[in-house]
């Protein structure tokens, strides 16, 4: 087990590694004047200078590439002043640490996925349980059909729908923002609730379907059948032998989709407007703010790739067939 | 994917090496014969299974309708009379109020704007839609083409050569899955556009379009790339295909006459549930501003559109949202008949 951890947190860090090469030669090195990009359609000379000064544009770009990675392990030293450790350097848009910007709107991002993976998986295991239960019923079919329907929802339809009708005609709830849980556990809920509904909608779907046809598959199985045959209870056997096999694909793509929206949910954050990482990303796009999208870049990917060993690790522990070699 | 019984009548099918060929014909599976039996190929037999299946007629119907209307945009506007550049609302007084909506009520559909007018600048909302679903549409079905080209180009060489080509090809796969993509579409419009044009210059559209296709292209071919190994790696081993070899076939008439074949049903699946991925990311993309620029007509954008002026006019997103969700849905359904076409043993 360990070994297996060790092994792939290797090959993990040489992907984040090739990630962040890549990203930082086609920001930097590629465009012939990176300080001209990074200044923008209304660009000064004055701000072209100290933008050029600020990311050391005399050096060689793989000289650049290993400020960037030094000052990310050890922290780094700007004309401005001291960077400590996990230095990102400093926005171009307002001059603020990266990294400090990005340990900001992180939380938002946060609640944001886990409440709505608590909506996802309640709603999607249930409805593909039933329906697999169920199976060939109306419940089946009506299930089926929905989740088709709803996974072809878009969020930036739906989103503006579920805002015009809740909270401008009946007035049910507030605007959606983000209050830390800290502060006001009621608002972060209360705030939180109408993004927690429309981002599962893409995600609810994907689960039914896949809950529905795996439990079929682990309802086939001869362990299944031995229990059966030993005479014990449906129910226990649906729940304790069925459920627990049908439950490794299903953490497969949890694992997927919670680090893609940890990276930031972009559509979902723009739309109702929540200060999180996807927003981040889309704003400091918009503002060619170089610094930023790599950093967010980098911490997205980090998060993606995280998941993808902790749910090879997570095999294990469901399924005790799986060796990790 | 593609079950044993339909491997082996795609390999009866194609031409043995030396050209004498067996004379008898392949059973052509189930279907019932009534004096002797009548050979099928597997794309009719596909065809005869699609045609019962009436869920996949009807969604194949539909998409095939908004296709019609996304490549005859031009006509429609010109029996309609309207172009979506033309700011009516601007042009002519009465239509929209001091704020830039439209005075008439839901959006300001009437007889002479069967969709009413975009808030703002006042273009035909009809137009727009049938102008935008082209712009959308045919970017998507470039996208689909050239990620499923590079697919099989990937997949099929990992697999066939194996070994230390099949390793890099594989890693490559696995870096490339962990790009995080929507964050690098977003990221590298505008970085891959500035390669070409300076940042002070407004990028012209077909450059637009190319770098959208080239970073959406760059991102979407390794799913279907990773299923098609898998299938050539097993297809390698069957008796034709070592037969081919032992003949002497040359590898690319084996690749050609002997796999490719055999790997059409995934491919085809695939594409279909690939090509509304695209359809919604490149919508995605324009709705978070880093699409097609504002002078073309599209999709994503009358979404952004929307977005803005849904509190007074929430009219004007159900048309561009309607038009997704059918054509979503319908490709969706379309899918899964031609899967079940094709593969019938998969089930539901």
């Amino acid at each position: 087990m360990l070994r297996f951890l060790v092994r792939r947190s290797l090959g993990a860090m040489v992907i984040l590694l090739i990630i962040s090469a890549v990203t930082f030669f086609l920001f930097y090195a590629v465009p012939r004047d990176p300080a001209m990009l990074a200044c923008g359609k209304n660009c000064t000379p004055d701000a072209l200078a100290v933008i050029r000064k600020n990311m050391g544009i005399d050096e060689p770009v793989p000289m650049q590439y290993w400020h960037f990675m030094v000052g990310i392990f050890a922290g780094r030293d700007f004309a401005a002043g001291a960077c400590p450790a996990p230095c990102f350097g400093y926005s171009f848009a307002n001059q603020d640490p990266v990294w400090n910007t990005i340990l900001d709107r992180f939380p938002t991002t946060v609640s944001l996925t886990l409440g709505g993976a608590v909506v996802f998986l309640t709603i999607g295991l249930g409805a593909g349980m039933i329906a697999a239960w169920k199976r060939g019923t109306l419940a089946d079919k009506l299930f089926s059909t929905g989740s088709l329907v709803l996974s072809s929802l878009q969020i930036y339809f739906v989103g503006p729908l579920v805002l015009a009708l809740l909270v401008f005609n009946l007035g049910l709830l507030d605007q959606p923002t983000y209050v830390p849980l800290s502060e006001d556990p009621a608002g972060w809920f209360m705030g939180l609730l109408i993004p927690w509904m429309v981002i599962q909608i893409i995600f609810t779907a994907n689960y039914t379907r896949l809950s529905r046809s795996s439990m079929i598959e682990q309802l086939s199985e001869d362990h299944v059948r031995t229990a059966r045959a030993k005479g014990m209870s449906g129910k226990f056997v649906f729940f304790r032998y069925a459920w627990r096999g049908s439950l490794i694909p299903i953490v497969t793509i949890f694992g997927v989709d919670l680090g893609s929206l940890l990276g930031g949910a972009m559509i979902t954050e723009w739309t109702f407007s929540l200060p999180g990482l996807g927003r981040l990303a889309v704003e400091s796009v918009q503002n060619t703010d170089l610094p930023m999208v790599m950093g967010v870049m980098l911490f997205s990917a980090t998060f993606i790739i995280l998941l993808n060993v902790i749910v090879d690790a997570a095999y294990a522990f469901i399924d005790p067939r799986v060796r990790l070699a | 994917m593609t079950s044993p019984s339909q491997a082996a009548i795609a390999g009866a099918e194609t031409p043995d090496p030396d050209g004498v060929g067996l004379t008898s014909e392949p059973s052509g599976g189930q279907e019932p014969a009534k004096d002797q039996l009548v050979g099928r190929s597997p794309g009719q037999l596909m065809w005869m299974r699609f045609k019962r299946d009436r869920t996949g007629v009807v969604s194949a119907f539909v998409v095939l309708t908004m296709f019609a209307i996304a490549a005859l945009a031009p006509v429609i506007s010109w029996l309609y009379g309207k172009d979506p550049w033309t700011r009516y609302g601007q042009i002519e007084p009465g239509l929209l109020n001091d704020n830039g909506y439209p005075v008439k009520p839901n959006g300001g559909i009437d007889g002479e704007y069967w969709f009413g007018l975009e808030p703002g600048l006042g273009r035909d909302v009809l137009t727009q839609l049938v102008y935008g679903m082209r712009t959308s549409l045919s970017l998507a079905v470039i996208i689909t083409i050239l990620s499923v080209l590079l697919a099989i180009v990937i997949g099929v060489a990992g697999g066939y050569m194996g070994g230390k080509t099949d390793y890099f090809l594989g890693r490559l796969t696995d870096l490339m899955m962990s790009f995080p993509n929507q964050l690098f579409f977003v990221a590298f419009v505008p970085v891959v556009g500035a390669l070409v044009v300076s940042p002070q210059d407004e990028m012209p559209t077909w450059l637009r379009a190319s770098v959208l296709i080239f970073v959406m292209w760059l991102l979407g071919w390794m799913t279907l790339a990773r299923l098609l190994r898998g299938q050539v790696l097993t297809l390698r081993e069957r008796e034709f295909v070592e037969a081919a070899k032992v003949a002497g076939t040359p590898p690319w008439r084996i690749i050609r006459k002997e796999l490719l074949p055999n790997v059409v049903t995934p491919i085809l699946v695939q594409s279909t549930y690939m090509l509304p991925n695209f359809v919604t990311a490149v919508a995605g993309l324009s709705f978070l501003g880093v699409g097609m620029p504002a002078s073309t007509p599209d999709w994503g954008r009358m979404f952004a559109t929307g977005a803005e002026v849904y509190q007074s006019n929430i009219t004007y997103m159900f048309f561009p949202g309607v038009a997704m969700v059918v054509f979503i849905v319908a490709f969706n359904l379309l899918g899964d008949s031609v899967r079940d076409a094709f593969d019938p043993k998969s089930g539901r």
